[in-house]
């Protein structure tokens, strides 16, 4: 029998390699890669939750953050291909246009 | 057998997270993102979630996959900009000694907690696909119809904002 502390040790360690990626990385779509790992842990947690005090909550609930990362997804490369088409890179550090 | 599957999953998808994230070529990042999404959807088996494992492969690695890597190839990016952040020594430190703290904090906690009205014994009687729809259409009923709409404006924004602008006479 797994313990549910193992599935959530697993679930921190994507978390954190998640966050550090959206640190440390310049590339626009990497940074979004990095954040659909931190929702995949989440994911994780939540239903090794779900399992562990046997509700369904956990599951709807990953459910429904497997459907925002899709919206997120989709919304975040259209915005890539926006800023892209104006000649600017995906270098996040680039992309200043609306700082003042 | 399941804790040798539970170690095999979990080591994959810690692998590919981290070559995810330190990978040079935006495509193979990409593709180890696929190999990750793959290891948490068998994690998922194991917690008897058989409609999430689905629901992971077909919309994750099918559609929002699908959807990065396509971006990815009609950027047609280039390899040698900079590709960490010139301080990133400064996170890379402090994020694994938080890590290890983190991790040292969920080993010592008993996660006692209040059993829920949903048993092993009941989800596998009529399959998780039942259980999930059967709470789903009754209990998180709004939350679903909300979904559905955050999901159309999504689509919405996303057609406004990466459609060819129409040049102005």
């Amino acid at each position: 029998m797994v313990p549910l502390s193992a599935y959530v040790a697993v679930s921190a360690v994507l978390f954190i390699t998640g966050l550090l990626g959206v640190l440390i990385r310049r590339n626009f779509i990497i940074v979004l890669m990095a954040v659909e790992i931190m929702l995949n842990a989440a994911n994780i947690n939540l239903v090794a939750f779900s399992y562990y005090l046997e509700s369904m909550a956990g599951q709807l609930v990953a459910l429904f953050v497997i459907a925002i990362a899709a919206g997120e997804a989709a919304v975040g490369l259209a915005i890539i291909i926006v800023v892209f088409r104006g000649k600017i890179s995906t270098n996040v550090d680039e992309m200043n246009l609306l700082k003042w | 057998m399941i804790p040798v599957f539970f170690a095999y999953f979990a080591l994959m998808s810690m692998a590919a997270a981290v070559l995810t994230v330190a990978l040079k070529n935006p495509v193979h990042c990409g593709l180890a993102l696929l190999a990750l999404l793959l290891h948490v959807s068998g994690l998922f088996i194991l917690l008897n979630a058989e409609f999430l494992w689905a629901v992971q492969v077909v919309v994750y690695a099918g559609a929002i996959l699908v959807l990065y890597l396509f971006v990815l190839m009609l950027l047609n990016l280039k390899t040698d900009e900079r590709y960490f952040h010139s301080t990133y020594l400064y996170f890379l430190v402090p994020t694994v000694l938080g890590s290890f703290y983190v991790l040292a904090l969920l080993f010592k906690s008993p996660y006692g907690g209040a059993k829920g009205d949903a048993p092993a014994s009941a989800v596998l009687e009529g399959g998780d696909t039942y259980a999930v729809g059967m709470k789903m259409f009754s209990d998180y009923l709004l939350q679903f119809e909300i979904v559905g709409i955050f999901l159309l404006g999504a689509i919405i924004g996303a057609i406004v904002l990466a459609k060819t602008p129409k040049p102005l006479e």
